[in-house]
């Protein structure tokens, strides 16, 4: 569960890049964050991940109040959260085996686990025959496919995706959104940033929407919309 | 699982880290090569410094062991009164014995210890002493507090031109041991400096080099040790492989200069006697591991702290 009550945060004497958010995500769900450019979606992101610290307000995820969490215990919470980016943000040296299993070499898996698990997750993201692969052998779709498993390699409750598919044609897109449904059905919270209004509209998913920083809309897109 | 040490890490993860430091070195070759470079001089002029040091303290303790006093004469003083002197040396409660040695034993002694098998060289001064002045004693003391009261004494007998103490030897040579040693902990201490700098220069282009990896790590959830580890596997390594460079130099660098000084310089081999080259490096070899990695370590630390916001 994801709980924002009352969250703002402003850069350096800013205008707040999030003015008093208050969401609350139960596990489980699947939800779209939309807003133009500079609302403050990758602000939430950020906030989510303990990356930034909120200004004022509370935030809560599975339980645990995060302003609690200890620098030296960053780690393991952050170990509960898988995170996507638009780029992919992938290892350019290594090849997508290696990508996914330096998730885990990162939270000290054992080399049996790894073994393991990285080919079921490839397999999952339906990239098994690739893992040779080096990334810039792959199209956008195949290397957002590996940022996602290794992502979800070690586990996490949470799936945070920071436009996911900014980067891919719409074919890719909608691949990738189904991974993400998908994702989402076997019990992941997932946390979708995006700016694609034609594939919200079509998942009819629940959606938040910020505008300048406020959220403005919360619920079905069927429901009075505006962006 | 709290550990917050390389130590406390898996054997896997730990060789992960290694694997990712030695990658480190490789990528950036150049810095790597310039920091291993300064650190090997540096550990080579400790090593230098150190040999030294021994010998020199080695060589001063048996000088001091030797004759503690030595009495000339001027020239044209007679036997006898060369013979009075004697008598007044053996009367001093101080001495324990002492010996004459005449002009002839003097050169015959030379002779021994610097021309030994190569008599022929010699054989120039037969008819004409050069030590022809040298007649003196040689005197032993029982008491070596006593030495300056003896000399002071000595000094003002009839005949006497010369007292020479071993002490004023001994004293040269730990002041030019002390100025040599000045020199060297400056100079190691610069070096020091420049190779923490080097390894500093070296860790923060690795650190930017890996910034998006390092990134990346810490929002999988890497502790950041394990995100320190690489580095500090980097300066460590950079600290082994630069001081086993200097002592492998060094070691083979002594055993060759104490065989050609004993081969080349046979004649004074009985004065000069070198430490084995066993005694050296068994406080060499481990003093020079723990300096260079120490300073890789330090020098790899301060980086992480200054560059690594974990
Ligand atoms: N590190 C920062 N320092 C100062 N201001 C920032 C920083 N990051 C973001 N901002 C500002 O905060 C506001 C929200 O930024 P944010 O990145 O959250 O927007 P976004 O909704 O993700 O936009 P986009 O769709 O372009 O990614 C913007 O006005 C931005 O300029
Ligand atoms: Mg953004």
């Amino acid at each position: 569960m994801i709980q924002l009550e009352h969250v703002s945060k402003t850069y350096q004497q800013g205008v707040p890049a999030l003015n008093d958010v208050n969401i609350k995500i139960e596990q489980g769900e699947f939800v779209f964050v939309m807003g133009k450019s500079g609302s403050g979606k990758s602000t939430l992101i950020k906030l989510l991940l303990k990356e930034l610290e909120p200004t004022e307000g509370e935030i809560t995820i599975n339980g645990q109040n995060l302003s609690a969490v200890t620098h030296k215990n960053i780690p393991y919470f952050r170990r509960n959260i898988g995170v996507v980016f638009q780029n992919f943000r992938l290892l350019q040296d290594r090849n997508v085996y290696e990508n996914v299993a330096f998730a885990m070499k990162v939270v000290e898996a054992s080399t049996k686990e790894i073994k393991r698990k990285v080919p079921l997750m490839l397999s999952l993201v339906g990239l098994a025959a690739k893992y040779k692969s080096l990334p810039r052998q792959l199209s956008g779709g195949e290397q957002q496919r590996v940022a996602i498993a290794r992502a979800l390699v070690n586990e996490p409750k949470i799936l945070l995706a920071d436009e996911p598919t900014g980067n891919l044609d719409n074919t890719n897109a909608w691949e990738i959104m189904h991974l993400l449904e998908e994702i989402n059905e076997r019990g992941t919270t997932v946390v979708v940033v995006t700016h694609n209004s034609e594939i919200v509209r079509k998942m009819d998913k629940r959606v938040i929407t910020i505008k300048k920083g406020v959220v403005v809309h919360d619920g079905k897109w069927g429901d009075t919309h505006e962006v | 699982m709290t550990g917050n040490g390389v130590i406390h890490m898996k054997f896997s993860t730990f060789w992960y880290n290694v694997g990712q430091g030695l990658k480190n070195i490789w990528r950036n070759k150049l810095f790597s090569l310039a920091s291993i470079a300064t650190m090997s001089a540096c550990i080579f002029l400790f090593g230098v410094f150190y040999a030294l040091g021994v010998n020199f303290t080695e060589m001063v303790h048996s000088a001091e062991e030797g004759v503690a006093v030595i009495v000339y004469f001027n020239p044209g003083v007679t036997q006898e009164q060369m013979d009075a002197v004697g008598e007044e040396i053996g009367k001093r409660a101080e001495v324990a014995s002492y010996d004459f040695i005449t002009a002839e034993e003097a050169w015959e002694s030379f002779k021994k210890d610097y021309f030994e098998g190569r008599e022929e060289m010699a054989e120039g001064f037969a008819n004409d002493n050069p030590l022809a002045n040298s007649a003196h004693y040689e005197i032993y003391l029982n008491d070596v507090s006593m030495q300056q009261t003896l000399v002071d004494y000595l000094e003002g007998l009839e005949g006497v031109r010369e007292v020479h103490q071993s002490e004023l030897a001994a004293k040269t040579l730990s002041d030019f041991n002390s100025l040599i040693g000045y020199i060297f902990v400056g100079v190691i201490i610069i070096l020091i400096a420049v190779a923490v700098f080097l390894i500093n220069n070296t860790v923060t282009v690795g650190i930017s080099v890996r910034k998006e990896e390092i990134a990346i790590m810490k929002l999988i959830g890497a502790k950041d040790n394990f995100v320190r580890a690489p580095f500090i596997v980097e300066g460590v390594f950079i600290g082994l492989i630069g001081s086993i460079i200097p002592l492998a130099l060094l070691f083979f660098l002594y055993q060759a200069i104490v065989n050609y000084v004993a081969e080349r310089f046979q004649f004074i081999g009985n004065l000069v006697s070198f430490i084995p080259v066993t005694d050296v490096f068994v406080v060499l070899i481990p003093v020079s591991l723990l300096l260079g990695v120490g300073i890789g370590y330090i020098g790899s630390r301060m980086t992480l702290k200054k560059h690594l916001k974990v």
